[in-house]
């Protein structure tokens, strides 16, 4: 819960950096609503990159979201269409993570108390993301360059990463991600970093499948 | 962020948020109970660490506030920011590291 707000400090303040005013950066975190993506796309829009690349590849990061949607939807399918349009809406990380936790350790819930704790979960989490990033593009334009917030982001980025290195497959790819990317530098900004992705997810998946075999 | 218009920039906003809805909507909404295939979650676990770090490297060896030269303060950030991240699987941790790693490496070497 903790994580939100500086997280969303920091989109603010990067969002300025870049050069988006007060009403862009609440857009992307009212409309968008999901960290990582809102982060990807103003590194890539600082670096002029064509705007199909730049939906592209900030939605490549949200990919992982139809992840949480097929596994919240057993538990949640039956809801009314109202229900569960609010439901994706609110889909950040943190909720999928603590209500599928409470879904699996209670599974004989009814649907009532699941959409309740659901609801529990996202009220104080959300309002958070928009209020903390506002207050960081507000005072992000007052803070100096000594303080390097240009790497701000880079810092976030690899912090979130960092965590999520759980097994060797997450390694390989990642590093298939990163070497990809320096690589392909070269071309326009955007399109390197987008075979840089494919070809790290195939590297994932491909070690994982290896990793099975090897215990099997 | 010169490069693009203001309907350019809210196309951006505005696609990325109906989109991101979609994929959150998706199997709930849309397709249903069917579980997804295994291959298909296969690669769906791997796009967070796929797309992240190749959008940070770039970044870390060729900052833009320095012009994209290379910037050894920035290197060393980088570097405590995955340590302390890997040692203690905490994200504000990382951070607090990186960041301090940043200003410390900035003072010393600047």
């Amino acid at each position: 819960m903790l994580v939100i707000v500086p997280f969303g400090l920091l989109f603010g303040v990067a969002g300025t950096e870049a050069g988006l005013n007060l009403s862009e950066v609440m857009g992307f975190s009212i409309l968008v609503i999901a960290g990582a993506s809102q982060f990807t796309a103003v590194q890539l829009m600082s670096d002029n990159a064509p705007v199909i690349l730049v939906l592209l590849t900030s939605l490549a990061v949200n990919l992982r979201m139809a992840m949480y949607s097929a596994s919240l939807a057993p538990h949640l399918g039956a809801a009314s269409r109202w229900h569960k349009t609010l439901i994706a809406y609110f889909m950040v990380d943190q909720a999928y993570v603590l209500s599928i936790q409470d879904y699996e350790a209670r599974p004989k819930q009814s649907l009532t108390q699941k959409l309740a704790y659901y609801a529990g979960v996202c009220t104080p989490l959300c309002p958070q993301w928009y209020v903390s990033t506002w207050v960081g593009a507000v005072i992000g334009q007052a803070i100096p360059p000594e303080f390097a917030l240009d790497f701000a982001a880079p810092i976030t980025f690899l912090a979130m990463l960092a965590p999520a290195m759980r097994t060797l497959a997450h390694v390989a790819a990642a590093a298939v991600s990163v070497i990809v990317a320096l690589v392909l530098a070269f071309l326009p900004s955007g399109l390197g970093l987008l075979i840089a992705a494919g070809a790290a997810m195939v590297t994932g998946a491909k070690v994982e499948v290896w990793m099975q075999r090897r215990r099997a | 962020m010169e490069h693009y218009s203001k309907p350019e920039i809210w196309l951006i906003i505005v696609v990325m948020g109906i989109g991101t809805f979609f994929l959150r909507y998706s199997f709930l909404g849309l397709i249903g109970n069917r579980p997804l295939p295994e291959w298909a979650l296969r690669y769906l676990r791997y796009t967070p660490v796929a797309v992240l770090p190749g959008l940070v490297a770039p970044l870390v060896i060729w900052p833009s506030a320095t012009g994209g030269a290379f910037d050894p303060a920035r290197l060393l950030a980088a570097c405590a920011t995955v340590l302390v991240g890997v040692v203690t699987r905490n994200v504000l941790a990382a951070i607090a590291g990186g960041l301090g790693t940043l200003y410390l490496a900035l003072w010393l070497l600047g």
